[in-house]
């Protein structure tokens, strides 16, 4: 007779809900309400980050000047997924890049829509797809699509 | 210890139950901003940044890591830890320790909890055994409910004690201005608070609130250079045991009389004193801030530190000798049981002695002068922190 060794059943189901900060509200508002993209910049180290951040790791300074990247960005790399999983956010075969915005230091992590997942490249140029029916997070970019 | 170690700064954030116009990393900024400024320091002074929460009530398990822009860990070295209740002197600990090592001349350590934004009740589930325990879903209100209970039975305590005490704390909280609940509470008043459990009412059980705290911990040699007045961290112990169920055979007195068997609290107080002489803690120690999430824990605690006598807690209570100007002092900052973010509780509780031994607490200084401060924490299941703050070395 074979023995499984028992196991207890356990799941935690546990809601949350995230508190963004008064000056990413402000990025996310542009985001929603005119699909402008915002990066925040350090005039100390003269770099500008997106996503926008609060305190420049590099010099600990407060920042608040907030400055549009544009839509447009380069593919510094990415990855593509082609198994299923249910947490993924979409059917696979599916794109994930880091996406440097013309107008930041910084790379976003996003989708890449609209292409060949053999098509995609590092180094290619893309811009950013907006949702039609905007919530104020950072999914109101669908994905980038190439330019 | 290779080299001694002192506190060169304090900071912590107010608290509420909501920060809504901060996110995480914007909250522990806030206190690591506060104890840099304590210290006059400025983030290159620093050598490694600790820093630590609950992180199944927030539903992070990498927060050291992305946060480290805003607690100034950029290129630092350092770590992250969580261990319930007591994280935040866990946390102090680890500072302690780095800085006595001889490897870090200056460190900082970061504790924070953002109740606003998941659910705690959930989390703090997820601590029990989860073969044993967890099906049950006993929160702390039951049991400390417990614990009231066969007290008041084996004790001759009565309800009014533990109200006394919880007005007690109110003053000291009334007089902080970073605590929470500030309520300007009569007996009468918590007496008719809401019954969760009986004899737990809703105003014996602590808030559920959102802030951080920091601290600047140096080596002896670099502590003298920063401050005129280190804060010496002349010792620390932690005690782990198993959990509030009876576990070893002989412990049914003990659980008849305060509900839980041998506690981590009686061997952390007991380690704690014998290393540093301490034979009478209500004559060698000035003032206690002590983790008490419930003031029915409070009462029964007071015997378990050993400073008083068992089933002298509730006597302790009537005679008001643990108020601000009473002849030991415990919680003159308020306590838990008025402002319980809870990663950063704990370290609360040392900033909190920090300044008494400095002299900085404000309106709710003890008049006396405070040579010696005793503080611990206490986390689920059972596990306790105690540390012995000094004025001198
Ligand atoms: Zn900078």
């Amino acid at each position: 007779m074979r023995q499984e060794p028992f196991v207890v059943p356990g799941k935690l189901v546990v809601p949350y809900r995230y508190f963004v900060g008064r000056l990413a509200s402000k990025a996310l508002i542009a985001l929603r309400d005119d699909k402008k993209v915002m990066g925040v910049r350090c005039p100390t180290c003269n770099l500008t980050y997106m996503p926008p951040r609060s305190t420049c790791g590099r010099c600990f300074s407060k920042l608040e000047e907030l400055v549009e990247v544009g839509d447009k960005g380069t593919v510094l790399t990415y990855t593509v997924v082609y198994h299923k999983e249910p947490v993924h956010p979409m059917e696979p075969p599916f794109v994930y890049g880091l996406i440097k915005l013309d107008g930041a230091d910084t790379a976003l992590p996003h989708f890449i829509g609209e292409v060949e997942p053999e098509k995609v490249s590092i180094g290619m140029k893309v811009q950013a797809v907006f949702k039609d029916k905007r919530e104020g997070n950072i999914l109101d970019i669908k994905y980038f699509k190439p330019q | 210890m290779a080299e001694r170690v002192a506190i060169v700064g304090v900071g912590q954030t107010y608290h509420r139950s909501r920060r809504p116009d901060v996110n995480q990393v914007e909250l522990m900024n806030e206190a690591v901003r506060a104890a840099l400024d304590d210290a006059q320091l400025t983030l290159k002074d620093i050598d490694a940044v600790v820093m630590g929460n609950m992180e199944l009530f927030e539903g992070n398990y990498l927060v050291d890591m992305w946060a480290s822009d805003g607690i100034g860990s950029y290129l630092k070295p350092g770590m992250k830890i969580t261990t319930g209740g007591t994280t935040g002197a866990t946390i102090s600990c680890a500072a302690f320790t780095y800085a006595a090592s001889g490897l870090f001349n200056t460190v900082l350590a970061v504790a924070f909890e953002k109740q606003d934004e998941g659910d705690t009740r959930a989390g703090l589930i997820s601590v029990r055994d989860p073969l044993w325990d967890r099906f049950m879903a006993i929160g702390a209100v039951a049991t400390f409910a417990r614990m009231g209970r066969s007290y008041m039975r084996a004790s001759g305590c009565q309800e009014e004690h533990a109200a006394l005490l919880r007005v007690k704390a109110d003053r000291g909280a009334c007089r902080n201005p970073y605590a929470h609940l500030k309520l300007n509470l009569t007996i009468e008043d918590v007496m008719n608070s809401r019954m969760l459990i009986w004899p737990m009412r809703l105003l014996y059980m602590c808030p559920t609130t959102v802030g951080a705290a920091a601290l600047v911990v140096a080596s002896e040699r670099k502590a003298k250079k920063i401050t005129k007045k280190p804060v010496w961290v002349q010792d620390w112990v932690t005690v782990h045991q198993q959990s509030a169920r009876v576990h070893r055979p002989g412990e049914e007195a003990r659980v008849r009389t305060i509900g839980v068997g041998e506690t981590s609290h009686e061997r952390a107080a007991q380690l704690i004193y014998k290393r540093n002489g301490i034979t009478k803690p209500i004559r060698d120690i000035d003032v206690a801030e002590i983790y008490e999430p419930s003031t029915w824990g409070e009462l029964i605690w007071y015997e378990l530190y050993g400073f008083c006598e068992p089933g002298e807690g509730w006597r302790w209570a009537e005679k008001g000798v643990t108020d601000m100007e009473g002849e030991f002092p415990v919680n003159p900052s308020g306590g838990v049981v008025a402002t319980n973010p809870i990663g950063a509780t704990a370290m609360i509780r040392i900033v909190e002695a920090a300044l008494q031994v400095r002299g900085d607490a404000g309106e709710h200084q003890m008049t006396r002068p405070v040579r010696r401060a005793f503080t611990t924490a206490w986390g689920g299941q059972n596990w306790t922190v105690a540390t012995l703050l000094s004025k001198s070395i």
